[in-house]
């Protein structure tokens, strides 16, 4: 009988395996339990890795946190709109928050240093996507994302919003500018 | 119970319940309908993100791209899955629908609720994109119109339901329902799921958007709408293997290798499907590690297990019936000697390999939690669920609805010659489509975005040459795919408006197919294992299932190596 008929067995949970059924079962659970257990693997031995730290948070707390990190370490100012380029030092809390449609401020750090990247949003949710070194984050308003980070390349990386947040969600563009060590 | 509510099928053999045959006509012409629309956006919108045309204003993009979201994932799928639903209780099982009038009020909501949704964005107060992330507000008419079509697709759930329970209380039927009709149950009971986490969520944000609510979570929001978002694409996939199952029935005769195995497959998707919403959520703040693991692999890739045992056994029991009719020469003369030239079996085929090969790989490998990080929003999503939803569900849909025009409608297929290259254009079509957003998205591209160029923002981004190049072959084979898609819904509307009506056997044309002929199969001495080689019933399959499992291994240590090169987090 098939596929679309009763099955002709009655009792059909006794018929016995095919062998090539039994064998592609054994190699497929075989190859899921290797992905399954890759996830913890590179949480030890892998450099990637979340922290998956997060805090509730307001979006007049962080902005407050975020002004107090641009009123002391501004370094300079880019385009007609004066966006504050932020120079803090290594090792410490830095913060970026998303808005309509601006990513704020600009950073500047410093290769093979580790920074405690805090992100937040203003308003909708966003997308941090650094480019082209290509990590991509989820930001919600109301929760404030914790990222330890250590840039390893000497460039400037782009952070483009990528999720939808409306008309000008094309034009939401922020910066991280990476130095060489100790320049 | 009068006879002459129902009519049998003289060439197919198939016994069609009269209200049924109405409901599955007036859903299958509501969702083609709805492809149509969404087509025609999806057409404009890759037009627009063909960087060398960039056709349409940003705020029409975003307009038309919350559209096409929701008129082909949500409304066309789901018009044609209560269809199929009708089709695999009342026509296989030979038995009456239940309560046809409500059915008719389930149906009849279905279509308010998409009008409803569909003038709300054409108004241009919703461009919120299908998934609506609170706290950007849609006009409150676009959650209402979702939930007048959920609560109408709930209807035609449970009279499906009934309709099981009609059919085993009347006795048309012994033993246990068909293979095709468990896995239809299994999309049924994964609706249920997924609609009542829609109606958990859906409500409370149009309440919030008249202003009774004043705060969602969008944490919450995103966790519960997924339940919602991914696990309606769980009953594409349910709904889409079981016509594969039907038509390699219809057109081979083919029986399932094993039922229990196939049956245990799709208690799978059941029992883990529904733990996907992690996959959209992996680089969410406010989860933990142990969480996005355990979700994300749907405990142990459990379900991936499921597909990868139903994209054996389909092809396999394909090879067995192709056996025993005398196809043994090697390991693939059962292939070879298949009916390309019918699009019911072409096209079913096309889905099989493409939802395999493509989407089946990347969407392991994108829901691996950290390979995620390089990939989260980027164009591969989009890529991705093209292949799994467009390549998959929507082609196998589509193939399902060549058997039907002869069988349901009776009428003949019309332009059978281009008939019978439309699974391949499509097919191919989106495969190219899909592969190239997929590239691009490695390379960084997002979705959901209209200027790759950020041409008026303050500050730029240049994208290497090589993603310009692959997002032009995005907007040229998306071109050749609607062209596919128009040409599906050519041949559909023209056979059933102005086909001849079909006769005798000769009426089916391209759609030739065995359906419930009594065939005789010749199973050999030693069970059809010995039609096979080394003692495996199906050897071609299996090597084809080996060399898919090699493609597999290969693509996923890639992607780990590519996040090996991203700066180190923690």
């Amino acid at each position: 009988m098939s596929a679309i008929q009763p099955p002709s067995e009655i009792v059909w949970w006794k018929q016995p395996l095919d062998r090539v059924e039994g064998t592609w079962i054994a190699i497929a659970l075989v190859w899921s339990l290797i992905m399954f257990i890759m996830m913890p693997l590179w949480h030890v031995y892998g450099k990637q890795n979340l922290s998956n730290e997060a805090y509730r948070t307001t979006p007049q707390a962080f902005m407050a946190k975020t002004q107090a990190m641009v009123d002391q370490y501004t370094v300079r100012t880019e385009t007609p709109a004066q966006i504050p380029v932020v120079r803090p030092p290594p090792g410490s809390d830095v913060y970026v928050l998303g808005r309509l449609w601006q990513w704020w401020p600009l950073l500047e750090l410093e290769k093979g240093q580790t920074y405690r990247l805090h992100i937040s949003s203003m308003d909708w949710q966003h997308g941090f996507s650094l480019q082209p070194v290509n990590i991509n984050l989820q930001i919600l308003p109301g929760y404030e994302m914790v990222v330890t980070i250590t840039p390893d390349t000497v460039d400037q990386q782009t952070i483009i919003c990528n999720e939808f947040c409306g008309l000008g969600h094309h034009n939401m563009v922020g910066r991280i500018y990476i130095t060489g060590e100790g320049s | 119970m009068s006879t002459e509510v129902f009519r049998v099928c003289p060439i197919s053999g198939l016994q069609f319940h009269k209200p049924a045959e109405w409901l599955m006509k007036s859903l299958a012409v509501a969702g083609v309908v709805m492809l149509l629309i969404g087509g025609a956006e999806a057409l404009l919108i890759t037009l627009t993100r063909w960087p060398a045309v960039h056709l349409l204003p940003a705020n029409s993009f975003y307009q038309l791209l919350t559209s096409h979201g929701v008129n082909m994932l949500i409304f066309w799928l789901i018009f044609f899955e209560i269809a199929v639903l009708y089709f695999c209780s009342s026509t296989l099982l030979r038995c009456r629908l239940a309560t046809p009038r409500i059915a008719w009020l389930g149906f009849a909501l279905m279509i308010i609720g998409a009008v409803v949704n569909n003038l709300a964005v054409m108004k241009g107060n919703a461009s919120v994109m299908m998934t609506s992330y609170v706290p950007m507000p849609a006009n409150p008419n676009f959650y209402l119109g979702l939930i007048l079509f959920a609560v109408g697709a709930l209807i035609g759930c449970f009279v499906f339901l009934g309709t099981l329970v009609v059919a085993k209380e009347e006795k048309t039927y012994e033993g246990s329902i068909p293979l095709v009709t468990f896995g239809a149950l299994t999309a049924c009971i994964i609706a249920v799921f997924t609609i009542a986490s829609g109606a958990i969520i859906l409500i409370p944000t149009y309440l919030w958007s008249i202003g009774y609510i004043n705060h969602i979570d969008p944490a919450t929001y995103r966790l519960v709408w997924w339940a919602l978002g991914h696990s309606s694409q769980q009953i594409n996939v349910a709904a889409h293997v079981s016509v594969w199952y039907a038509i390699a029935a219809i057109v081979f005769g083919a029986r399932p290798l094993s039922e229990k195995v196939s049956r245990t497959a799709f208690f799978l998707y059941i029992a883990f499907l529904q733990l996907a919403s992690a996959h959209h959520l992996l680089v969410d703040p406010g989860l933990s590690s142990e969480w996005k693991i355990f979700n994300t692999s749907y405990a142990m890739y459990l379900a991936v297990l499921a597909s990868m045992v139903h994209g054996l056994t389909v092809p396999g029991a394909i090879e067995v019936a192709q056996r025993e009719k005398g196809f043994t020469n090697g390991l693939f003369e059962w292939l070879r000697k298949a009916p390309w030239g019918n699009p019911v079996f072409s096209g079913m085929f096309i889905s099989l390999v493409g939802f395999g090969f493509i989407g089946g790989i990347s969407g392991v490998v994108m829901g691996t939690e950290q390979i995620n990080i390089i990939i989260h929003n980027t164009i591969y999503v989009p890529g991705h669920f093209h292949a799994t939803v467009v390549i998959g569900t929507t082609l196998a849909f589509m193939s399902l609805t060549y058997f039907l025009i002869p069988t349901l409608f009776r009428r003949k297929v019309m332009l059978a010659g281009l008939a019978k290259w439309q699974p391949y254009l499509f097919g191919f079509g989106m495969a190219v489509f899909t592969l190239a957003m997929m590239g691009a998205g490695t390379l960084g591209v997002q979705r959901r975005h209209w200027d790759m160029a950020f041409t008026n923002a303050a500050l730029g981004f240049d994208y290497p040459a090589s993603a310009y190049t692959l997002m032009g072959i995005v907007g040229v084979a998306g071109v050749a795919a609607v062209l596919g898609g128009i040409i599906f819904i050519l041949v559909t509307v023209l056979s059933i408006f102005f086909g001849k009506p079909v006769s005798d056997e000769a009426g089916y044309g391209i759609a030739a197919s065995r359906a419930l002929r009594a065939e005789p199969i010749v199973v050999p001495d030693g069970g059809h294992a010995a039609a096979g080689k080394l003692g495996f019933a199906a050897p071609g399959t299996f090597l084809l299932a080996i060399f898919f499992l090699v493609i597999f291994v290969l693509y996923y240590v890639v992607n780990w190596k590519y996040l090996a090169s991203v700066w180190p987090l923690s």
